[in-house]
């Protein structure tokens, strides 16, 4: 073969490789007519797949909306977002967000500012936690669609064994006295995780106490609250817990579904947990692989409290929606968010898919009311919840949080001091994490 | 890997020996033409593409850059690289990394040396059988090993806990740094084993027979056949295959990140890189962590080439 047959060999097969890609770049946008809204939503049972397929329908050819599904993961779904909003990529119109980090997406300008007009509509009627978590800055910069709370989950028999009275708020202290004299564990998230978070956070507000005590402010200024009377309160229930025996095993790696499993198995007979494990227990139940008679056990209340006089500040989750300041079509798309957050809607999603509505007159829907007995619980829960600090700066906080007071059985005097001092040189830009 | 390779072609056609040799062969030269030919687009391609994401995190390693706050980006010369040196996390990080590269790349070279002996000596039907089988594991992408491993010891999940003696059945090999690392260690050890006895297989194949015929019949035992005819002439296709395994092993990430995020003080370095990148958004002491790894794999790359003379042409039969 000749030098300059192989040149032109190579040349051919670099402009064919090349052309390829060009051609592949190409498809994809090519849909007839009506304006495609992109929306990235976190899994789970295909609700909102089928929200999106009614709301299109509904929409009479004015929009189509489609689904793009992000990780199982809050902090990873948090990952692609924000990367692909750095990069301004228009393809995304809609996406679900955790309210947790609602004020960093906010604050970089990924959002969309809503219509003043829209903001009071999509507020409306909304649990006041939940407007709250949606909000940033005095402004509501998502819709909220959900609103999650942990209740405490106890097996009635046992219970009542132990004398525990769970017809008034029962405190951490009365939870593991009862534990340790049925001689069962209490199901708490220890992993080292977001739902670590999650617990300290709800133990500090219930103590009265604020994470943060300044969330507008820029990270180097941030004040903490962690190292308060709150966050020693926060620590001595973690250091009676490990003391007691009560914890259960592998407590160091438990999320919540690992938490659900146990409860579920028996291996402890009290929880702190969504009201997902109702669902699951249900199916379990349904599905044989879990007695009857232990499903028919289950019993719920609000969150703990820290002491006998003050009411819990249960945490508080969901999911929010947000549109992206970098949509070709922000108006079609509130159009969407209205239809997506509406009350029929909720009501289905939190029917198919157990996640609780932020309307609160979704509680009064009798199909509802049939498939989560403990609605009123919920609704409860959700007035009284605390959201998780309210921050730009949200994932060096809870990871701070989350590194610090891990394993349970570290947790000591000093680390309400050291946690806060570890993660407020972490945000000085001080140290790793 | 690839830095490594490329300078071959280049040591190859610029090598004095060989133009002298060449000189008046116009055969040779035209070889070597077509070997820059042939190497030329690779390498430019290369420098493209691993150059300029090495010279842009330099770049940024220099700033108090957070993606999400792009105003607030602000020039702080050499500071980020004094946070990671003066930081406890670093060097434990520097130091499990280290320790997983050492355990890992030690075990797996004995192991991966006596499964090339298997392969190199089983003969007839069973060979492709018996190849196949050990090179299986490689196979397997690194994140569902993980997964495997970290579903075979967990607490909620596993069955280790029932088989291995002397453990209670509440054991959580995750919360404790030493056997979570250790848990690390064998997934890491079973997955890239393979790797190195391939390696250590093509060095085998380059022993001469007719040597070790020559020290049967002086009478040499079979011990000492391996340790004098047989391992000095793999010398080289050992030592490629501990550099790049160690290279490997450095950059460790895929295990650590599924089996313990980190926790119960089982950071690694390229974990510790993401998550101030990645999860953190904090583009510029990320950058500063991710040019502290690539100095390190340097230092290795520098260490095995100019201390222990790692001849990578020779290891490709070349010298």
């Amino acid at each position: 073969m000749s030098t300059r047959w192989r040149g032109r060999l190579g040349a051919g097969g670099a402009a064919l490789v090349l052309a390829g890609s060009l051609l592949s770049c190409g498809d994809g946008s090519a849909a007839a007519g009506t304006p495609t809204l992109n929306w990235y939503v976190n899994p789970d049972n295909g609700g909102q797949q089928r929200i999106a397929e009614q709301c299109s329908a509904d929409s009479g050819g004015a929009y189509r909306i489609e689904v793009s599904i992000l990780p199982s993961d809050a902090a990873q779904q948090r990952e692609q977002l924000m990367r692909r909003l750095a990069g301004n990529d228009t393809s995304i119109d809609m996406m679900s967000l955790d309210p947790v980090f609602v004020p960093e997406t906010s604050e970089a300008g990924f959002l969309e500012p809503i219509p003043e007009d829209l903001q009071q509509e999509l507020s409306a009627g909304v649990v006041q936690g939940a407007v709250q978590g949606a909000s940033w800055k005095g402004e509501l910069v998502a819709a909220p669609f959900w609103a999650n709370t942990q209740l405490l989950w106890y097996r009635r028999s046992v219970a009542e064994a132990a004398g525990l009275d769970t017809t008034r708020p029962v405190t951490w202290e009365q939870l593991i006295e009862a534990a340790q004299s049925q001689d069962t564990a209490i199901g708490v998230q220890g992993q080292r995780a977001e739902s670590m978070t999650v617990w300290v956070n709800a133990m500090i507000a219930s103590a009265g106490g604020e994470v943060i005590e300044n969330p507008d402010a820029k990270g180097p200024d941030i004040r903490l609250g962690i190292d308060s009377d709150a966050g020693r309160a926060a620590a001595d229930v973690m250091r009676a817990l490990a003391e007691a025996g009560v914890t259960g095993p592998g407590v160091d790696n438990r999320d919540e579904a690992a938490t659900a499993n146990l409860f579920q198995q028996g291996g402890a007979a009290f929880m702190v947990n969504w009201p997902f494990v109702y669902a699951q227990g249900k199916s379990a139940a349904e599905g044989g692989t879990m007695d009857r008679a232990v499903f028919d056990d289950y019993g719920w209340t609000t969150y703990p409290a820290m002491d006998a006089g003050t009411p819990a500040a249960p945490p508080l989750g969901g999911i929010d929606i947000g549109v992206s300041a970098f949509s070709e079509n922000p108006d079609l798309a509130f159009d969407a968010v209205r239809c997506i957050v509406s009350q029929e809607n909720q009501a289905a999603y939190m029917v198919s898919d157990g996640n609780p509505a932020a309307l609160e007159s979704v509680y009064d829907d009798p199909e509802v009311q049939e498939a989560y007995p403990m609605y009123d619980a919920i609704r409860t829960s959700l007035q009284a919840a605390a959201p998780r600090p309210q921050t730009a700066y949200y994932n060096e906080v809870s990871q701070g949080i989350a590194d610090q007071w891990q394993p349970v059985t570290s947790v000591g005097e000093q680390t309400p001091q050291e946690s806060q001092e570890y993660i407020e040189q972490v945000l000085r830009g001080e140290k790793l994490l | 890997m690839s830095a490594t390779a490329t300078p071959l072609g280049a040591d190859v056609a610029a090598d004095p020996r060989s133009t002298r040799r060449s000189r008046g062969s116009d055969k040779s030269r035209a070889e070597a033409k077509l070997g820059w030919y042939l190497a030329g687009p690779a390498f430019v391609i290369l420098v493209l593409v691993t150059g300029y994401p090495i010279v842009q995190a330099l770049y940024d390693s220099l700033f108090s850059y957070r993606l999400t706050a792009p105003a607030d980006r602000e020039f702080i010369g050499l500071r980020n690289y004094g946070v990671i040196l003066t930081d406890t996390l670093w060097w434990e990080a520097l130091a499990n990394t280290a320790l997983i590269t050492v355990v890992t790349v030690a075990v797996e070279l004995v192991l991966g040396f006596a499964l090339a002996m298997v392969m190199h000596k089983v003969l007839g039907w069973l060979r492709p059988i018996v190849r196949t089988a050990i090179l299986v594991p490689y196979a397997v992408i690194t994140v569902v090993s993980a997964y495997a491993w970290q579903y075979a010891f967990a607490l909620t999940t596993g069955f280790m806990n029932a088989v291995v003696p002397g453990v209670g059945e509440d054991f959580d090999w995750f919360a404790n740094k030493w056997t979570a690392l250790l848990v690390i260690c064998l997934s890491e050890i079973w997955k890239t084993t393979p790797f190195i006895s391939l390696l250590l297989l093509a060095g085998l194949a380059q022993v001469p027979s007719d040597t070790i015929e020559a020290a049967k019949v002086d009478g040499a035992t079979a011990w000492e056949r391996l340790w004098r005819v047989t391992l000095p002439n793999m010398k080289a296709s050992i030592m490629v295959a501990l550099l790049f395994r160690a290279l490997d092993a450095f950059r460790i990430f895929d295990n650590v990140y599924i089996m313990t995020q980190g926790a119960a003080g089982t950071q690694t370095v390229s974990a510790l890189a993401y998550n101030q990148t990645i999860s953190r958004l904090e583009i510029g002491l990320g950058s500063a962590v991710s040019v502290l790894l690539f100095v390190c794999v340097l230092a290795i790359c520098f260490i095995a080439i100019k201390v222990f003379k790692v001849d990578l042409a020779r290891a490709r039969g070349e010298g």
